[in-house]
């Protein structure tokens, strides 16, 4: 174990080598595609099955049935499909987020108050102006957390893939560090992950902050 | 005839969708999708007593001390910082930062200082899955209402039964939700941790059968995973109700009120 000034010092030299922010651009876009596919499938399908009870109903075993099923297992899989590209990544982050998100937009969705559904219904507001007026404010905040752990959940999986797969990035800089003997090297990149895994926290609490300024649960926080 | 609709929408979608999988396989010699028939005939002849016993008892084994010592450090750990102002200041920012490491990345470090064994394994389970359990525990004796303990703290009770009847019960909900967290994350850094240096365990077994192209087997073992993680949060349902049953009822006579 290498003395913490050490860990520290080589952290600060890698800020100034372009292969660090090569591997940093590598990982935060396998990150960013993953969780962009993974939030519009799962919004879009949380949205279309959740306001139908038969819908709701029909699927919800199969749900129940996949959401545990750990991404992991498809390591394998991935990598026989897809090599070492980025697909790989892309296909664990896909999977273990998507899930995060649909069951948040489902319960949001099942959250709508029937009073306001009503009342729309009654002022004659068709289904689409009530999925954007009722269902969508409502969900909002469900899905804005369903976002947020899903960001923490495909950091993880991306720092995975790329340290067992090999693809390119943070996790495979670390598993070359660590293979050749350069444990200064490996600390520096781990205590880089870590910061990586906070500032995306932070920027994600402070999107969800902004997205959700009018509602009532950050609105009271600000006051208190 | 509520029943018999309830039975036919728990298991209509899954059968269309092995239908589905039926048909497209049938003819098919596709060399990574598996027939159904071929896949169970497969599960049966790879998942054996003696498979069981070298591979999955000792992966599972790991996962329950892993989720056992994460459940007490987070527990004892929450309930601590949780009750003191300026420790919870001072190691908040800390813990954080630790919970913001990927788990997997820690694997190569615990590597290097712990070894390869059992030992390296259950560290990795327990690193992963404390946090959710740990910040969940802090924040719910944070939240605690303050009546409860002020009433508490008037009629003289003991630091002991404070603890028992008052903070474990009130933080109780939270804690639930950390550890239905944790299992997960538990689950998948059992299989990381077996894609490691490894020469048994579930993990293992998956990427070998991977790597020698026996496709079947490799799905088989994909299924197995599955189960387990649908076992275990069948359990921990169960668990969930039987602890927090006094709170759900509590729940619901609120919202009927």
């Amino acid at each position: 174990m290498p003395p913490a000034s050490d860990a520290i010092g080589g952290m600060i030299t890698n800020f100034g080598l372009t292969d660090f922010w090569v591997a940093i651009y590598d990982t935060m876009r396998a990150w960013a595609m993953g969780m962009l596919i993974a939030v519009v499938l799962a919004t879009v399908l949380g949205f279309i099955i959740g306001s139908s009870t038969f819908l709701r109903r029909f699927t919800n075993s199969t749900i129940e049935f996949m959401r545990p099923v750990p991404s992991v297992a498809l390591i394998p899989l991935a990598v026989l499909l897809f090599g070492v590209g980025i697909e790989s990544s892309l296909m664990l982050i896909v999977y273990a987020c998507f899930w995060q998100v649909l069951i948040q937009v489902l319960y949001g969705v099942a959250d709508v108050d029937s009073v306001a559904m009503n009342t729309a219904r009654s002022y004659g507001l068709g289904p689409f102006a009530r999925m954007r007026h009722v269902t969508f404010p409502t969900a909002l905040p469900y899905v804005m957390t369903g976002i947020r752990l899903a960001a923490a959940v495909a950091l993880i999986l991306a720092v995975t893939a790329q340290l067992i797969i090999g693809t390119p990035g943070l996790g495979a800089e670390i598993s070359r560090a660590q293979s050749g003997g350069n444990y200064v090297s490996m600390y520096a990149l781990v205590l880089a992950t870590g910061l990586l895994g906070v500032l995306i926290n932070l920027g994600m609490r402070m999107i969800e902050r902004k997205v959700l300024s009018w509602h009532s649960s950050v609105r009271t926080e600000v006051a208190a | 005839m509520t029943y018999v609709r309830s039975f036919l929408n728990i298991i209509a979608l899954p059968l269309i969708l092995l239908f589905i999988w039926f048909i497209a396989t049938l003819g098919e010699t596709s060399f990574f999708v598996p027939t159904p028939q071929l896949l169970v005939q497969t599960f049966m002849d790879t998942w054996t007593a003696e498979r069981f016993l070298s591979d999955v008892f000792p992966s599972l084994g790991r996962l329950i001390i892993g989720i056992i010592l994460s459940i007490l450090i987070g527990i004892v750990g929450g309930l601590l910082i949780g009750s003191f102002r300026w420790l919870r200041a001072m190691l908040e920012p800390t813990l954080e930062f630790f919970r913001a490491i990927p788990p997997p990345v820690l694997i190569p470090v615990i590597m290097l200082l712990i070894g390869i064994g059992d030992e390296m394994k259950v560290s990795v389970i327990v690193l992963g899955a404390v946090w959710p359990i740990l910040l969940n525990t802090i924040e719910g004796v944070r939240s605690m209402d303050e009546v409860l303990a002020d009433t508490s703290r008037t009629y003289g009770m003991n630091k002991v039964n404070t603890v028992r009847y008052l903070i474990l019960p009130s933080a109780m909900p939270q804690i639930m939700a950390g550890i239905r967290q944790s299992l997960s994350i538990a689950l998948i850094l059992m299989v990381i941790s077996e894609m490691f240096a490894s020469t048994e365990g579930l993990g293992f077994a998956i990427v070998q059968f991977q790597r020698s192209f026996a496709i079947p087997e490799m799905w088989s073992g994909i299924v197995l995973l599955g189960l387990i993680g649908v076992i275990l949060s069948f359990i921990f349902q169960l668990a969930e109700r039987w602890i927090l049953g006094w709170y759900h009822g509590l729940r619901e006579i609120e919202q009927a009120a």
